[in-house]
């Protein structure tokens, strides 16, 4: 029993100490903007297609949902106020998220593992390079740049989505639907997940990097690597998003 | 120039280095040699401050880096050049990126200037044109040359070579040990070299340490180890498996 509670504290305080050094790097080094560029164009360009599907979808089918609860009490016209609500301060910002883990999370962790298994890393230590700023720093600016805009977009999509099943398939009254979802979305809501979205960046870019930086020896070990990511991120992404929650409703909403 | 004392490492309950000594002067050739796994690699990434030793010290031109932290240890590091085992090249990146890799990360040079560096390093390690390939496109042995192009870029005074010619054919192998020959003749640089291939070790070295049992067993001139007596290094070095087999 002792030995993996070591072993999740030792990792926890390994995972701070990357955090930290990564974010001291960014305010004292050089940033190459070139690598930010191109991880800018993987992470966040890339990432548009599951994004956009997962957005819309997500929209959609909370907007039926919410239309057949609505319905019953004769309150249709509110059901787009719902979606908006959702999808710009809870659903937006961490389905977003655990789709970028999924996809992103997975290819830092899987590339940075390689690396460390074909002592690349250990080459790019001997030429004077620190590792946290040739090959962290960029992913985790890229991360904090693309999550935002990935999430408006897909929060975008989402009530786009939502307004074309609404109006045309259930028949809700576009002018009310519309007029009731600029009256209950406040910015504080938008400001609420794009806040979120900030932090669930930070998130899957250090524990992708970490995870692969510190992957073990073979193809075992960077699979495991990879898992890690993935399921870590994840799990992060969903509590900090509790907390968040509580937080920024306690900061924002007066 | 370089010098290690009482040096230990374990990894969990195994003891790999259980109190190395040993000391290095400048413009020297020295062959590390020993078993498979009995901790060679591991001692020359205590050299460049790749793995922090248990205790022990390991000093550079009088300057102990065993204590330093990653930051301290990249300014050390210029001074060295290393050639990994599996050539560790970039696989992202063109021979031209990986050999100028760390001149393109200085900025102090133009990328003219970085360009003629690189053609200069290649010629070196007879690979020029081949700039614009990717590692993936080379074979074992003009992957080791690059390595060791990347490794000479910025002339280091110490440069380190972690099994050469493991995994090339005798031919290939001979022409890498050739070149660290030249290499170390040209640039008038300290080498390192770590191997069990013992005639790499007969043709590169000027003096042959053998690590046996976690600690240097032996340091003593080429020739010297060859002729040597003593049994266990007689069966290194003729690589004998059956100590039985020893007659003198």
């Amino acid at each position: 029993m002792k030995q993996p509670v070591a072993e999740t504290l030792s990792g926890l305080g390994r995972l701070t100490i990357v955090a930290i050094e990564a974010f001291r790097s960014i305010f004292t080094r050089a940033i190459r903007w070139s690598d930010v560029i191109e991880q800018l164009h993987f992470i966040g360009v890339k990432s548009q297609a599951v994004v956009i599907v997962t957005g819309g979808f997500t929209g959609m089918v909370l907007c039926v949902q919410t239309y057949i609860q609505f319905h019953r009490v004769k309150m249709d016209t509110a059901t787009l106020a719902v979606v908006s609500v959702s999808m710009c301060s809870e659903l937006g910002p961490v389905l977003t998220a655990l789709m970028v883990a999924g996809r992103v999370g997975a290819a830092m962790a899987a590339e940075l593992g390689t690396m460390r298994v074909t002592e690349q890393i250990d080459a790019l230590r001997t030429l004077a390079t620190h590792p946290i700023d040739y090959l962290v720093v960029p992913r985790l600016l890229a991360t904090l740049f693309a999550l935002p805009l990935l999430t408006a977009e897909s929060i975008a999509v989402g009530i786009a989505a939502a307004y074309l099943v609404g109006v045309f398939l259930l028949g809700i009254d576009p002018a009310y639907a519309w007029y009731n979802m600029l009256r209950y979305t406040g910015d504080v809501d938008v400001l609420m997940g794009i806040i979120k979205s900030f932090v669930f960046g930070g998130i899957i870019a250090i524990i992708g990097t970490f995870k692969g930086l510190t992957c073990r020896d073979g193809a075992e070990g960077v699979g495991r690597a990879t898992t890690e990511a993935v399921v870590s991120a994840s799990i992060s992404i969903l509590i900090t998003n509790f907390f968040l929650t509580v937080f920024l409703t306690r900061l924002l909403v007066k | 120039m370089i010098q290690v004392r009482e040096l230990k490492k374990a990894f969990g309950a195994h003891p790999v280095l259980n109190g190395v000594n040993l000391q290095i002067e400048k413009g020297e050739s020295v062959v590390i040699v020993g078993r498979s796994g009995g901790g060679k690699s591991i001692l020359l990434k205590h050299l460049i401050g790749l793995i922090q030793p248990d205790s022990g010290d390991v000093m550079i031109e009088g300057e102990s880096i065993s204590r330093m932290n990653e930051r301290q240890l990249l300014d050390v590091r210029r001074k060295f050049g290393m050639l990994f085992q599996s050539a560790a090249l970039f696989d992202s990146l063109t021979v031209e990126e990986n050999v100028g890799f760390l001149l393109g990360r200085e900025r102090k040079l133009t990328p003219g200037q970085i360009s003629a560096r690189v053609q200069e390093a290649l010629e070196m390690v007879e690979l020029a044109g081949t700039q614009k390939k990717k590692p993936s496109e080379l074979s074992g042995g003009m992957r080791k040359r690059v390595g060791l192009a990347r490794a000479i870029i910025h002339r280091p005074q110490i440069i380190l070579y972690d099994e050469p010619t493991t995994g090339l054919d005798p031919i290939v192998a001979d022409s890498i040990d050739r070149l660290i020959v030249r290499v170390c003749q040209c640039l008038d640089v300290t080498s390192v070299v770590v191997t069990h291939d013992m005639r790499s070790a007969r043709t590169v070295a000027q003096r042959i340490m053998m690590l046996y049992d976690g600690r240097i067993y032996v340091s003593a001139a080429t020739e010297e180890i060859f002729q040597s007596k003593d049994p266990i290094v007689h069966q290194f070095v003729n690589g004998i498996s059956n100590p039985k087999e020893i007659y003198f």
